[in-house]
Parts: structure tokens; C-alpha cells; sequence
């Protein structure tokens, strides 16, 4: 297995802060706009996009975050339950443009799950998406709004987002199998 | 994390991180319980059939409740309604069941061991909701629940379990639980209704309750049944109140911070006076509450496996 370091701490941040202009630029002035980042690493995220827009527009806005674990499409009897982490959406979503945000774009299942539990809690008047990687391999018709890093990869390939807040250090790896040696020669 | 049961039989089998883990989720859950749209697909398409061959109201609307809020299917079955009264023995009842394909029983029996005896002869999960005089897990999970939520940690707590010892099912379940959560626990009540060997299970036992609530942090009150004076194991109902009935003058020899517990259904002026059962330090209702909470997170835990997080964006 071969793992490479695709951003640093600086990276993602300069990543975050280009996103986050996007989002002010796009939605006009932030009114009524709420974050709602997905468990786990989604939730740090949507913090963090919150606060570079306060530093560029001035508006704080609301921040929530979601556990889609009990809306999850994968459930059997083989694996154990997934740790809850529990929504916290302490607004109304009446009216409101939500954008969602997590941090890697993949198969389109989590997003899904996502917009089934958002609902739940209310009726926003438009649902959008920012991830800060889209890797790629959708199996679902999904697609971000706001992208921070198109990365492409192999379906057996591993991204991995790394945060300060949930794993100590903030870093972006893709990691996977090393490319086969051609046909007859051995590698040396 | 995560549950190394297949079934929720007693909580004498736990581990203490099987503990933390159940009420972490629970105080999850209580956030779906508080939402306008009470309800979450979870446990979408699963049949759990509660069987409840004892008389049983909060306990069984508490696990209804939690398996609706969980989307699962349920099927009632209780032993007055059923071919049971009829003559059908409960494996053979377990065995007709079966071929409905059930994911869970949550079972409440008048004998220690029912889950143990039908284990064999089903593939599903077994969830335990008071067995004879043996465990009854949910109960001691939602109190603790609560503990943890008026008090934040359990190690050093003194708590005192007083009343029916004897007879009591949610006496052992706390005991375990509390034990092994590091707690201080003493258990009061009648010599009559203190049954042999207590203090093998680590806790103090008198028969002092007016000194057994000195600096108590919790005092959980039992249930008295009333058919047990009519076997005399008390001269009359008055005489209990008198000597173990939990009034606001005796409670002010706890802790100022005490909460009071009682895992229903009260008896006013038997084991409790109103005063105290409606008073500030009574938790009994938020226990009720959290008896929701700890059945979705029982039934998530152990009917809701999945792939890892890993696996999934």
C-alpha cells in the first residue's frame, strides 16, 4: 500500500477559505443561510466555513450538525452498530438555504442518508452541498455544489481527511494498492 | 466501541464500556423523542414481537414506543389473549414464532431464566424485560441513565436501595450495574424482605433506614406489593410507612443534593409520601422518560449493525 500526502494544515485551509468565499459570493450576503455539517468530520468543517465567512461578510451564521447513522441505506446483520454522535440542529429550518457540508464526496450514500434526516427536522427552502474532496465513484445521482479539491482516484483507492479536531493534525492522504509492475519484469 | 452480545439477558454479563456505550447512545436518542416528526428509519423493515407473559404497563408501552420511534414492526403478544392460555408451552410458542421470522423478543416472564430457556430455539435477538425475580437490565440502564444525568459520574456516589429486596428484580440489575460502575451501594429494608447473602454482592444491608439515608447521594425506593402483607412478611401497611416509608423529615438526613428514585408504580403514603414523590428532588418521572431513550439505544445496539464508517462517503 502506498500512501501520499495530498495537503497539509495550510492546504486545507487555503482549500476551506476558497470555498467559503464561494458560498458568500453565491448565496449574496449569507441571509438566512445555515451550515449543517455531516457526522464526523463534517461537523469541524461547517464550524470552520462558518467562521471564514464571519471574517469576510461579517454574518455569524447558525451552525448545526447531523448523525445520519439512523438513516443509513447499508444496515445488516453482520456489523455492529455505528457510534451515534447525535444531531444537533438548535434553529428552524423554515425558509432556510441549508448548505450541507462533509468532507469527502464518494459513492453519494452518505448525502442521501443526509438529505432523508434533514428533512425530517424540517422544511428548508433549498438544500445545497459543499464537500471539501469529491473523489469521484458516485452510485447515486448527487452532486456538490461547492467543491474544494477534485481529486481523482481508483475505486479501491482510501481518502482520508485528517482534522486537528477529531484526529490531532490536519491533513488530506489518498491511499492504495501500488501500481502493477508490467507484464514479465520484476521490479528491482 | 461496541456491543459484545448477541441478546440483552442481564446486566451481570456486561462490561463497564458496554455500559457507557448503551447510555451514550441513549442520550443520542432523546433527541429524536423531542423532535416534532418523532421517528427515524433505523430499524426499518425489522419484526420485533413483544412477549409479555406478566402484567406489565410501563415497561411494555416504554419498548413499544422505542421500536416505533426506530420504525420496526411489532407484534404484541401477551399471555391472557394468547394459545398460552390454552396450554402451549412457551418453547412451543417460541417455535410457532419463529416461522413468522421475528428479529427481536423482548420478553417479560414470571420465571428467572426465560431468555436462557428459549435461547436454543430462535436466531433472534433476545432482549430481556424482567425475568421472575432475577434481572430486569432495561430498568437499571434508564436508571442509571438518569443517575448520570443528575449526578455526572457514578464512582464514590453513595447510593441506598430501600424496600422489597426480597422480591425485587430491578434490585439485582441496579446492584450489578452500580458495582460495577464503582458506586457505593447499601440495600435497607425489613429483615422479612431482606433476603440471605446480600453483602456477597459488595454492598452494605441493614435494616436501619433512619441511619442508612445519612449522606446518601441517591435513595432509589422500591415498590411494596401489597399481596406480600397479606403473607404477613409486615404486621400492616401503615406499621411499613412508619418505620420505612421515605417522608420529607427523613429525607432531610441525605445529601442535600439527593435525588429520589422509584421505578413505579408509586404507592402514596406506603413506601413514599406524596410530598416527597412530587417534591423537588424526585426524578421519578425523568426516569420514565429516559425509559424510552435506553430502549431505542438497546434496540439500535443490538438489531442495527452495519458496514464501518470507513466504507462510506
Amino acid at each position: 500500500m502506498k500512501r501520499k500526502k495530498i495537503f497539509d494544515g495550510a492546504g486545507i485551509q487555503r482549500s476551506l477559505g476558497r470555498l467559503a468565499l464561494e458560498i458568500a459570493e453565491r448565496l449574496q450576503g449569507c441571509q438566512d443561510v445555515a451550515l449543517i455539517g455531516i457526522h464526523r468530520r463534517g461537523v469541524p468543517l461547517a464550524r470552520r466555513l462558518a467562521a471564514l465567512i464571519q471574517k469576510a461578510e461579517g454574518v455569524a451564521l447558525p451552525v448545526g450538525s447531523l448523525d445520519i447513522n439512523l438513516y443509513r441505506d447499508d444496515f445488516s446483520s453482520a456489523g455492529t452498530a455505528p457510534v451515534l454522535r447525535g444531531t444537533q440542529v438548535d434553529f428552524s429550518l423554515e425558509g432556510k438555504t441549508v448548505v450541507l457540508v462533509d468532507d469527502v464526496l464518494f459513492t453519494g450514500r452518505t448525502v442521501r442518508a443526509a438529505l432523508d434526516a434533514l428533512v425530517d427536522l424540517g422544511r428548508p427552502a433549498r438544500v445545497q452541498l459543499a464537500v471539501l474532496v469529491d473523489r469521484g465513484h458516485r452510485e447515486l445521482p448527487i452532486q456538490a455544489d461547492y467543491v474544494g479539491l477534485s481529486l481523482s482516484t481508483r475505486r479501491e483507492d482510501h481518502v482520508e481527511l485528517r482534522l486537528k479536531e477529531t484526529d490531532g493534525e490536519d491533513a488530506l492522504y489518498l491511499e492504495g494498492p501500488e501500481p502493477k509492475s508490467p507484464r514479465g519484469r520484476k521490479p528491482r | 466501541m461496541a456491543m459484545h452480545h448477541k441478546d440483552l439477558v442481564g446486566i451481570e454479563s456486561l462490561s463497564p464500556e458496554e455500559i457507557t456505550l448503551i447510555l451514550d447512545t441513549a442520550e443520542k436518542m432523546a433527541e429524536v423523542s423531542r423532535r416534532p416528526l418523532k421517528k427515524v428509519p433505523a430499524l426499518r423493515g425489522k419484526l420485533v414481537v413483544n412477549l409479555f407473559f406478566e402484567n406489565s404497563t410501563r415497561t411494555r408501552s416504554s419498548f413499544e414506543i422505542a421500536e416505533k420511534r426506530l420504525s420496526a414492526d411489532t407484534l404484541n403478544f401477551s399471555a391472557s389473549a394468547s394459545s398460552l392460555s390454552k396450554g402451549e408451552s412457551l418453547v412451543d410458542t417460541v417455535l410457532n414464532l419463529e416461522r413468522m421470522q421475528p428479529d427481536a423478543y423482548v420478553m417479560r416472564h414470571s420465571s428467572p431464566g426465560a431468555c436462557q430457556l428459549i435461547r436454543p430455539f430462535t436466531h433472534a435477538v433476545l432482549i430481556n424485560a424482567g425475568d421472575g425475580a432475577h434481572e430486569h437490565p432495561t430498568q437499571a440502564l434508564l436508571d442509571a441513565l438518569t443517575i448520570r444525568q443528575k449526578k455526572g459520574a457514578f464512582r464514590g456516589l453513595r447510593v441506598l436501595i430501600a424496600g422489597d429486596i426480597a422480591h425485587s428484580r430491578v434490585v439485582r440489575s441496579n446492584v450489578f450495574l452500580l458495582k460495577k460502575m464503582g458506586a457505593d451501594v447499601t440495600l435497607c429494608g425489613p429483615a422479612t424482605l431482606l433476603p440471605p447473602h446480600l453483602e456477597s454482592l459488595g454492598v452494605k444491608v441493614t435494616t436501619d433506614f433512619d441511619r442508612a439515608l445519612e449522606g446518601q447521594d441517591v435513595v432509589m425506593m422500591l415498590r411494596i406489593q401489597l399481596e406480600r402483607q397479606k403473607k404477613g412478611l409486615f404486621p400492616s401497611l401503615l406499621e411499613y410507612y412508619k418505620y420505612y416509608g421515605l417522608t420529607e423529615e427523613r429525607l432531610r438526613k441525605a445529601d442535600r443534593e439527593v435525588i429520589v428514585m422509584h421505578p413505579g408504580p408509586i404507592n402514596r403514603g406506603v413506601e413514599i409520601a406524596s410530598e416527597v414523590a412530587d417534591g423537588p428532588y424526585s426524578v421519578i418521572l425523568d426516569q420514565v422518560e429516559n425509559g424510552v431513550s435506553v430502549r431505542m439505544a438497546i434496540l439500535y445496539l443490538l438489531l442495527g449493525g452495519g458496514d464501518d464508517e470507513a466504507s462510506h462517503s
